[in-house]
C-alpha cells in the first residue's frame, strides 16, 4: 500500500505544486453515477481531486456494465457504495462521500453543500434541466458542469464543451438522445464524461475559456 | 430582432413565456440562457424579450 505522502509526491511530480494544490483542496459532486458519472469520479480521482461528493439512488444492474465503471460481482450494490470501492482500489487517499438518495428541487442544496464545482451526469433529460436550472439559480458560488447528447454510434467529433454563462459548461453534441438512438455506447459516453472531467480540472485551474 | 440558438426571430416585445408557447421546447427538459446570464424558471413570464435580445435555449436529451 502506497502512503499518503507518495501519492501526494508522485501527483506532485506530474501536475506541478500549484495544480496538485488546487485540485487536491476542491470538492467536486457528481449527480448521476452512470457511464458520465462513474467515469467523472474515477478520472478526477485519479487527477488527485480531494473531496468527491458521489450522489445516486440506484443500485449496479447488469445492463449497466457496458459503460459504466463496475463489475460484474458488483450487481446489486448501491452504486455510491460500489464506486466508492473502486475509487479507493485506484486512488486510496480521495475523500469520497456517497449520497444514496434521488435528487429532487427540494433536497439538492442539502445533498450539494460544501462542492466547489457540480457535475450533472444524470441519465433522464428532465432530471436534467432540473437540476441545472436548480443550481444555476440557487448555488450562485457553483460551477456547473452539464451534459446532454452522447448516445448511439455518431462521430466522436461532435462530442464538444461550451460554455453557455460564466458558470455552466455544456458537455455532448447537444442532440443525440438516447430515446431516439440504439442507446449508450461505452466509448461515445466516456469523450462526454471525459469532456465533463477535464472542464472541472480547468476551471479549477482558472482556465475558464473552452 | 431576438437571436435565438443562432436565429434571428421577430419575437422583441414578447415574454419568454409567449415566444415559448409557440415552439416545441418541453418545458421541463430546457435551460434558458439572455445575454450570458441563466433565465430563473419562475421568471419566464416576466420576462419581455428585447431588441437585440441573445437567448440559448438549452434543450436536454436523455442519456448519461
Amino acid at each position: 500500500m502506497i502512503s499518503r505522502d507518495e501519492w501526494n509526491e508522485a501527483l506532485i511530480a506530474r501536475h506541478g505544486q500549484e495544480l496538485h494544490d488546487r485540485f487536491s483542496s476542491a470538492t467536486a459532486a457528481i449527480c448521476g453515477l452512470g457511464g458520465l458519472g462513474s467515469n467523472i469520479a474515477i478520472a478526477l480521482a485519479r487527477a488527485g481531486i480531494g473531496r468527491l461528493i458521489l450522489v445516486d439512488f440506484d443500485r449496479v444492474d447488469i445492463t449497466n456494465l457496458h459503460r459504466q465503471q463496475y463489475k460484474a460481482e458488483q450487481i446489486g450494490e448501491y452504486k455510491t457504495e460500489a464506486l466508492a470501492a473502486n475509487l479507493l482500489e485506484i486512488s486510496p487517499y480521495t475523500e469520497v462521500k456517497g449520497v444514496t438518495e434521488k435528487v429532487t428541487e427540494d433536497n439538492f442544496l442539502e445533498l450539494l453543500e460544501g462542492a466547489d464545482i457540480v457535475c450533472e451526469a444524470f441519465d433522464n433529460a428532465e432530471a436534467k434541466a432540473m437540476l441545472v436550472n436548480g443550481v444555476l439559480q440557487k448555488l450562485p458560488e457553483c460551477y456547473l458542469v452539464a451534459a446532454s447528447g452522447m448516445a448511439g454510434m455518431g462521430s466522436p467529433n461532435r462530442i464538444e464543451t461550451r460554455r453557455i454563462t460564466d458558470r455552466f459548461y455544456l458537455c455532448g453534441d447537444g442532440v443525440s438522445d438516447v430515446e431516439e438512438t440504439m442507446g449508450l455506447v461505452a466509448p461515445r459516453v466516456m469523450l462526454c464524461a471525459a469532456h465533463q472531467a477535464q472542464t472541472v480540472l480547468r476551471i479549477l485551474a482558472g482556465e475558464y475559456e473552452v | 430582432m431576438v437571436k435565438v440558438n443562432g436565429i434571428e426571430l421577430d419575437i422583441a416585445g414578447k415574454t419568454l413565456s409567449e415566444y415559448l408557447a409557440e415552439t416545441d421546447y418541453d418545458l421541463k427538459r430546457i435551460a434558458v440562457e439572455r445575454n450570458g446570464e441563466i433565465v430563473f424558471k419562475a421568471e419566464y413570464e416576466s420576462t419581455v424579450l428585447e431588441e437585440g435580445d441573445n437567448l440559448e435555449v438549452v434543450s436536454f436529451v436523455g442519456g448519461g
